[in-house]
């Protein structure tokens, strides 16, 4: 990272892991539970909130003296809403099938709670580029969560990567199949998210002492 | 009948924290202590049952294709339904000012209990995902539509009433020391939203018969608005290309 100093380089490496959106701050599980039992799913979703999160915080930054703070919410929900219908109309025409797979969860990035914690906590104090930067790297660190989640649920659930049979092939029985593996449907029920989202949690923190709650 | 079969539907099966996960921000942070998960719960019955039927009122009488042709037929061909995230969230914000204000008010003492947590609302995901569950299941009558705002408020109250007692007492557990706190409240959630697909055969022995067996005029209607939009998309993309 030649181009940013070390201030800005830690915006985007801070949300990747010690400081992550859902493992820590807590914001977003809404959508990051839903939408991953395809890792597909996940890596769109994670790109529709990465530029959500991306514009959103350098309009707000740039907005930032002008607005009025008793109103701030209202003219932080009309911005997301905004940027949310051009992501929900470009998935509409581009991708339809994975625009009904997500279904109300795109239009639920309005309500995804890192947009507006990063809104109310970086961009409505700091200039446009700290906070792309800030944007970007909290949905990097968002996007972290769900592409592992969705890995391994779509991996062991139904034994497939992006839709690629990887492990062979259930049917036939070739592959790890012939020797007795089975699919665990059960990965790809939703109660599972949240196991995997607090396994992944519990790996986190055991590596890192600090983060423990008491 | 009808009524009933919605209601507890949208409490049991379609549960918006164990089936959904919608509200799950909220549900997290505001679950450790009873009385505030009470407080919480109930700003969100109140105003769930308020803003769904009135964004079913704006769905059906403004955003839907042709949903204008109040106005005369030449408005009959408009389809604003791309706007419906910014209608919908902006009814929610002023709809959860409004409250506040009244509330404040008329009765301060419900505004001490309630009114710290209205602001928080605007921005739960549930509130929002009430309405679009409304606007993507296409609820036929203004009373359903209350119905299912009412019911799916009342599930998300059970949950976090639920978990906030798990939490107060699991608080004398020794759990391991990387997973107390977050963690463990993951995997209970995780926990009970397995014991809440237990109540998926509750109504008719899943959902695929329970839609058949409501009444036959509306499984009608609603085939009829489905290929209605489908036509509807299909010429979309043709205009388009």
């Amino acid at each position: 990272m030649g181009l940013l100093s070390k201030k800005d380089a830690a915006l985007i490496k801070d949300p990747l892991a010690d400081n992550n959106p859902i493992t820590i701050q807590v914001l977003g599980i809404c959508s990051a539970l839903a939408i991953t039992a395809e890792l597909e799913a996940s890596i769109v979703m994670s790109i529709s909130v990465l530029f959500v999160l991306g514009v959103g915080n350098v309009v707000i930054s740039l907005m930032r003296n002008i607005i009025p703070s008793k109103i701030r919410i209202i003219v932080q929900l009309i911005v997301v809403a905004t940027l949310v219908i051009i992501v929900d109309l470009v998935l509409k025409a581009f991708a339809y099938e994975l625009s009904k797979t997500l279904s109300v969860f795109v239009g639920l990035i309005i309500t995804n709670c890192i947009i507006m914690g990063r809104f109310e906590a970086f961009a409505l104090g700091n200039g446009p580029w700290k906070s792309f930067l800030d944007g970007i790297g909290n949905a990097l660190g968002y996007a972290v969560i769900l592409i592992i989640v969705g890995f391994f649920r779509e991996l062991l659930g139904s034994g497939t990567l992006l839709g690629i049979p990887v492990l062979g092939d259930p049917i036939e029985k070739t592959g790890l199949y012939s020797i007795g593996y089975e699919n665990n449907g059960f990965m790809l029920l939703s109660p599972m998210a949240l196991i995997v989202v607090g396994i992944i949690i519990w790996v986190q923190r055991s590596r890192n002492k600090a983060l423990v709650e008491d | 009948m009808e009524h009933l079969e919605l209601f507890f539907k949208s409490i049991f099966i379609d549960n918006m924290v164990f089936a959904t996960f919608l509200g799950m921000c909220s549900y997290l942070a505001v679950s450790k202590k009873v009385t505030t998960a009470v407080g919480l719960g109930a700003a969100v019955i109140f105003v769930l049952a308020i803003t769904v039927p009135l964004n079913w009122l704006l769905d059906q009488y403004v955003l839907q294709p042709g949903a204008l042709s109040w106005l005369g037929a030449e408005y009959a061909d408009y389809d604003l339904s791309f706007l419906s995230f910014i209608m919908f969230i902006a009814t929610i914000a002023t709809m959860v000012q409004l409250v506040e204000i009244v509330v404040e008010k008329f009765s301060p003492s419900l505004y001490n209990s309630l009114g710290i947590f209205l602001p928080l609302i605007a921005v739960n995901c549930a509130i929002l995902g009430g309405s679009l569950f409304m606007q993507s299941r296409e609820i036929a009558t203004l009373g359903l539509a209350t119905t299912y705002g009412i019911g799916s408020g009342i599930g998300w109250f059970l949950a976090i009433l639920a978990i906030a007692a798990i939490r107060e007492k699991i608080r004398y557990s020794n759990v391991p020391p990387a997973l107390r706190g977050l963690g463990i409240t993951f995997i209970i959630t995780g926990l009970m939203a397995i014991g809440f697909m237990s109540f998926g055969g509750m109504l008719t022995g899943g959902d695929e018969e329970a839609t058949e067996t409501t009444s036959g005029e509306t499984t009608v209607e609603v085939q009829v608005v489905a290929t209605e939009e489908n036509t509807d998309l299909a010429n979309n993309t043709k205009i388009e290309e």
